[in-house]
């Protein structure tokens, strides 16, 4: 299988282990990411500006690339998911943003969201499936207890990311189990770290992060993933827990013995 | 030629405002056949009901057209009205001006063009009415009430009371529903089972009752006084008649794991059981899913030591025939699954739990004796988060209901009141986006429970429950207040919505009684016909029709009663004329009528027929029961060959009118 890819600028800079691994993994799951070419940053965080369409034109771009691709595009980092995502629902339902944008664009012809737009972890789920990566695992993590860290931006808003319930999600607990080890059940699954705040005011970000973390090993787990750069940002470099915090890839990476 | 008459209603300034009602008179007094027209303020005043009857004495009327309101409002008053003046009921015909024309436009020169228009259309279908005579149908007298919560037990003990015989179909082993399980009751805190259960007794020694427990209703046909429906028994393994509700197998049953369901899961029973104590009838029942004899074919123990001989390890489900003049549906509710709302850490934490199962936890019979206890540790709760409107009042979105379930103010506000008076040690507090407590002594027990009781009541919503070691960190917003809060509580109660039980939908589809989008039974009018449904013969008792407290369920019940009674109370009914006909000699005997009609109207028969060259053939061809056929029409327009037509509503009738329409 072929699937576009869109790394993101993050994954090119700061979260190169998340990228790299994830290639890897789906090589070895026997599918190719192919990087869509010429992309450019997402944006980083979706405009909350609804009159200004220039913030969401990198991604209209992205977009439009893998859709003359015919594949679907696949995306890692928590935060370029929900600005495609939620830029391909504007495209989608918003007649005045597709028209100021294919206008902008001298687009002919129209073009209106087409396309489909996944997860790396809906990927694994929905195209290649647990089962068959419970086969490819050749080192499996018995004994671990791993808690899954969704964020607040990977299932939020649900109605356009879709892809799992946002109070009682089970993909990334599923994906856990995939590789042998135990999910932990803990409540602090889905709050925010603290997001950018780390810019503004650290203390909200310390207690944000410390209370995930602090939940997570309450909850005994060993280590706890995410999906997200910053959320690892933060986690680990606010989270004032001697408890390790690494992407899902890495995981998986480990467990499929590469 | 028909005479016709017609007659323009103003309804006030309801049509008249909007519509020119002497140029709709005016206009429609020069269609062919019209020898009367006139306008009147209101038709349907006996003023207006005498004007018709006049004209059609004074000017011969063979038939006669009344602009007014929807027909389902005044279309029987005005056909009475024509047949005390001589002319038959189906003579008459409507055009709705009203809502179908001014409530719905502003602007009064169309709005009075679209009523002429409307007023011709009715007048070319009275020139092909033909008088309509309806028929008339027994009325059994019996009454079936599906559902033997507080809701069916009031409204059978009513019916009972009238002479009437009733059976009552209840799916689970007892009689009693959601009631049996609450402890005490709003607002005057007297024991739930001590006002329920003198009831049930009452049911079951009531000879005009019988009770047909751990039984579901199978299949419905027939129509309004007369339905028969089939009851199917499921096999409980003991014999109804023998056994003597001792107990003593469910002591030695060595089966011991199986989730109570009337403690909600909190304790365990065996495998033959009997719910609780006051259970009617007072038999027992095996649960095959658990039955290690059933499962295995080794253990027996229950039927060595019974010594009425009543275990029947070979049962099986056995099959009533009954017919009944009309059916009651009280199938009632159940709190909605929480499984939804990891926010409030239920699937995660045994102390989050329902306000139902709270109710268990403080009742003498259940699983703690009646003493307060946390379900984890058997500790006993010093701080009490309630959370109120879980999947209430939400906006549609997600998973919850948009509905207010009515009754969780007024519970919670039990619930904290009687918390703090056993154990005025313990902190509570109770989360709420509204306190609704309308209702007789409703508002003051709740002001009781915050200024005497000393309740934390606080406006908000709880965001997040995490359970943290022993405690359960409750994060909330105090709105009034404006801050964030952060509660380390033992026990957080969740008010959970209230949903109709999941049987409804497919018993509302056998009935075919209509349903909201949110499963609840539909009224044949919201606020004029509230307890019967639209469809004849069926009536609603408590929560199946929407949420209901136990005051409004009981009143509601006994309403239902009412109707019933005067139902059965007759002994012939009038039935609708408007149904459908055949003509035999256009029919090909295709059977497409009778795979698309609802009722199950429509039979086929051998009939002889003579043919062109005087030889007799034998030909298939569909026959109506006109006591059956409900005159929707299906048939009419799936019919092929055109044999098929509607009394009333031909479709040569139909045609005129869209002629009317587009001339």
């Amino acid at each position: 299988m072929v699937f576009s890819y869109y790394p993101g600028c993050t994954l090119r800079t700061r979260a190169k282990e998340l990228d790299e691994k994830a290639r890897k993994c789906a090589e070895a799951l026997g599918i190719t990411l192919e990087e869509i070419p010429d992309w450019q940053c997402c944006g980083g965080c979706y405009p909350v500006a609804s009159d200004e369409i220039a913030t969401r034109l990198s991604a209209v771009r992205a977009l439009m690339a893998a859709k003359s691709e015919e594949r679907p595009l696949v995306t890692l980092c928590s935060a370029c998911h929900n600005v495609l995502k939620r830029t391909r629902h504007d495209l989608q339902t918003d007649e005045t943003f597709r028209d100021r944008v294919n206008r902008y664009m001298g687009n002919d012809p129209v073009y209106a969201g087409e396309g489909e737009v996944i997860h790396f972890l809906e990927m694994l789920r929905d195209k290649v499936g647990f089962d068959t990566i419970r086969a490819a695992v050749k080192n499996p993590l018995t004994g671990r207890r791993i808690a899954a860290y969704y964020g607040c931006l990977l299932l939020r808003p649900s109605g356009v990311m879709a892809f799992d319930d946002p109070e009682n999600p089970t993909v990334i607990e599923d994906f856990i189990r995939a590789l042998g080890a135990e999910s932990v059940a803990w409540s602090m699954r889905n709050e925010c770290c603290g997001s950018y705040m780390a810019l503004e005011d650290k203390g909200i970000v310390e207690r944000k992060s410390g209370s995930v973390l602090a939940n997570a090993k309450a909850q005994g787990a060993d280590t706890v993933i995410t999906a997200c750069p910053l959320c690892l940002y933060n986690l680990q470099k606010f989270g004032g827990q001697d408890l390790p915090v690494v992407y899902f890839t890495e995981l998986l990476y480990e467990a499929l013995g590469l | 030629m028909q005479r016709i008459g017609v007659f323009v209603c103003w309804c006030g300034s309801n049509i008249a405002a909007t519509v020119d009602v002497k140029a709709v008179a005016e206009a429609l007094g020069k269609e062919p056949g019209v020898v009367y027209f006139e306008d009147y303020q209101y038709m349907c005043s006996e003023e207006g009901q005498t004007k018709l009857q006049n004209a059609i004495r004074d000017y011969k009327l063979t038939g006669a057209v009344v602009c007014s309101c929807s027909p389902r409002m005044h279309e029987a008053t005005f056909r009475k009205a024509a047949a005390k003046a001589g002319v038959n009921s189906f003579m008459v015909e409507i055009a709705n001006i009203r809502e179908q024309c001014s409530w719905i436009h502003k602007n009064k020169e169309e709005a009075t063009e679209k009523a002429i228009i409307l007023g011709r259309a009715a007048i070319a279908k009275v020139h092909l009415n033909a008088p309509l005579t309806a028929g008339e149908s027994p009325v059994t007298k019996r009454a079936l009430v599906i559902g033997g919560g507080i809701a069916g037990i009031q409204t059978a003990l009513d019916i009972a009371d009238a002479g009437f015989e009733v059976d009552i179909v209840e799916k689970k082993p007892t009689i009693g529903g959601k009631m049996s399980q609450i402890d005490k009751t709003f607002p005057t805190l007297d024991c739930a089972a001590c006002i329920l259960t003198p009831k049930m007794v009452e049911v079951a020694q009531n000879e005009k009752i019988r009770i047909f427990s751990y039984s579901e209703v199978d299949k419905v046909q027939g129509f309004v006084g007369n339905f028969s429906v089939s009851i199917r028994r499921k096999a409980r393994f003991v014999d109804e008649v023998k056994c003597t509700g001792c107990g003593l197998c469910t002591e030695k049953c060595p089966q011991k794991k199986v989730p109570n369901e009337f403690n909600l899961g909190l304790d365990q029973r065996r495998a033959i059981y009997i719910p609780f104590a006051q259970a009617v009838p007072k038999v027992a029942t095996i649960d095959p899913d658990y039955c290690t004899m059933l499962k295995t074919g080794k253990c027996g123990v229950c039927s060595k030591i019974c010594t009425a001989g009543a275990i029947d390890y070979k049962q099986k489900d056995s099959f009533i025939e009954e017919k009944y003049g009309a059916i009651v549906v009280a199938t009632g509710f159940n709190p909605i699954e929480l499984n939804k709302y990891d926010e409030f850490a239920y699937s995660q934490s045994p102390d989050v739990i329902t306000s139902l199962e709270f109710e268990r936890i403080t009742n003498a019979a259940g699983p703690t004796g009646g003493t307060l206890l946390r379900p984890s540790d058997g500790e006993h709760p010093k701080k009490i988060v309630f959370v109120q409107c879980v999947g209430s009042r939400e906006d549609g979105s997600g998973c919850g209901k948009t509905y207010c379930s009515k009754i969780c103010c007024m519970y919670t506000a039990k619930h904290a009141m009687l918390t703090r008076e056993k154990y005025p040690d313990t902190e509570v507090y109770v989360f709420y986006i509204d306190v609704r407590t309308p209702g007789k002594s409703f508002d003051e027990f709740y002001r009781r429970a915050v200024e005497e009781y000393g309740v934390h009541y606080i406006k908000g919503m709880v965001g997040k429950v995490i359970p943290q070691g022993k405690k359960l960190m409750v994060r909330a917003s105090d709105l009034i207040d404006r801050k964030q809060l952060l509660i380390d509580a033992d026990l957080v109660v969740l008010a959970a919505a209230i949903e109709p039980d999941k049987s409804a939908r497919p018993l509302a589809t056998m009935l075919t009684a209509s349903m909201d989008t949110n499963d609840f039974f539909t009224e044949a009018h919201p606020k004029l016909r509230p307890v019967e449904s639209p469809t004849a013969g069926i009536f609603l008792s408590g929560c199946c029709q929407g949420p209901k407290d136990i005051p409004e369920t009981v009143s509601q019940a006994s309403a239902c009663a009412a109707k019933v009674i005067g139902l059965l109370c007759r002994d012939k009914l009038t039935g609708n004329p408007c149904v459908a006909h055949s003509d035999e000699l256009m029919c090909n005997g295709c059977s497409t009528c009778e795979k698309v009609c609802p009722y199950g109207a429509i039979t086929y028969q051998d009939k002889e027929f003579r043919m062109p060259d005087r030889t007799m053939r034998t030909r298939r061809v569909a026959s109506v029961n006109p006591a059956v056929c409900q005159g929707c029409g299906a048939c009419t327009v799936a019919c092929p060959s055109g044999a098929m037509d509607l009394h009333g509503f031909s479709n040569s009738q139909i045609m005129a009118e869209v002629d009317a329409i587009c001339k």
